[in-house]
């Protein structure tokens, strides 16, 4: 009863996860003429939309909420939680490492979930970090790209932020192995991912101060940052990114105005590392 | 969830802390005519060079309790001191300006260095105070010994998963000099770029230099929490 049910909501996500991208990609794929970062991003004033959306959102509820909760609940309580919901991740880590052919790691990820599910109750306690087990976070969007699904275009989803076709369609995955989707308890539930959300919230506050003091444009600084992490973590840090050395040369003044990374990284095929593009100008993964 | 991953970025970005720096080039020469020391690094291998100028940095922050507090003229003076000698911020400034950077006149470059210098350092100086007890490791390298740029990878370790801070170094003439950092999988400059184009492609560079002044004259948010 409880796996169709999840199964049967799992399928309409996707579905309507299907249409939504479909009715995107008709509308929006031939407005965005122009305008650096445009290759990644054909979908740039719908996602604008929704992005001022969830701004908002966060503006007045979910940093007050957030700010309440960290004022209220103690600090070891606050880790206790952070741990709980990263020992789930652990799991679903290991599915992915598994699927992506990393056996160490992925064994790794096991020890530390059985671990703290039994010495650190319930994973409360992050007790395999102390041993000094390390922990490799793995998704599914991960695993697709190390699959060799390019990221594609960028997509900003209300309530859930940044993310790429390829990561959206792990996204429906990778909610319905957290914590709370897997509770049957609707009620249960619903306070789960609550908790979830303004925990991961209160961790940031500090951080999303800096983010408002660093960005020119909040969302173009957010979504080259997004698309250069996930790509950094397809490849585990591992990728070489060409250096930009070569580009404050090789300016072209009349080149057009399409995305300023494009053009450079093209004419900088002379340096030794131009073989693999420059993230998100061309096939970011 | 994604909410989360999202943020992320924004705490990488925070997470700088002490190890970094943005410094202007020709300030260059009266940092190294103040400090005696770094002279002698200058033939020093990149990655012995990024490890002491870290743990240098982490030291004098703990020890300061003024920049614990958010004395951002503190941390200007902190960076211009320990880490300046060791950054190409010309560089920096002109990778991120990218192909403008030829049409801009000497005065438009000098003026966009200052604000990109101060605009970073000022954002970080909240994340600065935040310092406690991380430690910077080295991890492996992977350039031959003739290479002239490299990529240094490091991982502070504090509370939490470790954090990954990785820099570009190129050898020149004085030794090794920073001219990109990555924050968990993000490549500062490049970060950037489009920001910058965006900025430039709508109001010209000095639009550019208008709106990052602009941004440096706002009050400070010290990231406090």
């Amino acid at each position: 009863m409880k796996t169709t049910r999840r199964g049967r909501r799992a399928l309409s996500g996707i579905a309507a996860l299907a249409a939504t991208l479909l009715f995107v990609g008709c509308t929006t794929i031939q407005q965005a003429r122009g305008g650096p970062g445009q290759k990644l991003d054909p979908w740039e004033n719908w996602n604008r939309k929704v992005f001022a959306f969830n701004e908002d959102l966060d503006k007045y509820v979910m940093k007050p909420v957030a700010t309440a909760y960290a004022n209220v609940v103690p600090q070891p309580l606050r880790r206790g939680v952070d741990n709980f919901f990263a020992n789930a991740a652990d799991a679903w880590s290991a599915v992915n490492n598994v699927l992506q052919g990393k056996g160490q790691p992925a064994f790794e990820d096991v020890v530390r979930f059985t671990t703290n599910s039994f010495f650190g109750i319930a994973g409360f306690f992050d007790v395999a970090s102390e041993l000094g087990i390390p922990r490799h976070k793995e998704d599914f969007g991960q695993t697709l790209g190390v699959w060799g699904f390019g990221a594609g275009a960028y997509i900003v989803w209300p309530l859930l932020g940044p993310s790429t076709v390829r990561d959206s369609i792990g996204l429906p995955l990778d909610i319905s192995v957290s914590p709370s989707a897997v509770i049957n308890d609707g009620r249960t539930q619903v306070a789960l991912t609550a908790l979830q959300l303004i925990n991961a919230r209160a961790n940031l506050l500090g951080a999303s101060q800096v983010l408002d003091d660093i960005a020119l444009d909040k969302y173009t600084f957010l979504r080259d940052a997004y698309l250069q992490r996930r790509r950094s973590l397809v490849f585990d840090g591992e990728d070489r990114s060409p250096p930009d050395s070569q580009q404050q040369d090789d300016g072209n003044p009349s080149a057009p105005a399409d995305g300023a990374s494009a053009p450079a990284d093209a004419a900088s095929s002379a340096a030794p590392a131009a073989s693999s593009p420059t993230p998100g100008a061309s096939a970011p993964r | 969830m994604f909410r989360n991953r999202m943020t992320t970025i924004a705490l990488a970005t925070a997470a700088l802390l002490g190890t970094v720096a943005f410094v202007p080039a020709q300030a260059q020469g009266q940092a190294q005519a103040a400090i005696p020391a770094p002279a002698q690094t200058g033939n020093k291998a990149p990655d012995a060079l990024i490890k002491e100028v870290s743990t240098d940095v982490l030291d004098s922050l703990r020890a300061d309790k003024s920049i614990k507090q958010g004395d951002v003229n503190k941390v200007i003076v902190l960076v211009d001191q320990k880490v300046m000698p060791y950054v190409d911020f010309q560089r920096m400034t002109s990778a991120a300006v990218g192909r403008y950077w030829r049409q801009a006149t000497p005065e438009q470059q000098k003026a966009l260095q200052e604000q990109f210098k101060l605009l970073l350092v000022r954002t970080y100086s909240g994340a600065l105070a935040q310092v406690q007890d991380q430690t910077v490791d080295l991890k492996p390298m992977r350039s031959g010994p003739e290479d002239k740029e490299v990529v240094v990878r490091t991982e502070v370790k504090g509370r939490g998963d470790p954090i990954q801070l990785d820099y570009r170094l190129e050898q020149t003439a004085n030794g090794w000099k920073i001219y990109d950092v990555n924050v968990l999988g993000v490549w500062l400059v490049e970060n950037y770029r489009n920001s910058f184009a965006q900025e430039i492609g709508a109001n010209g560079v000095d639009g550019l230099i208008k709106k990052l002044t602009e941004r440096n004259n706002r009050p400070a948010s010290a990231a406090k929490s």
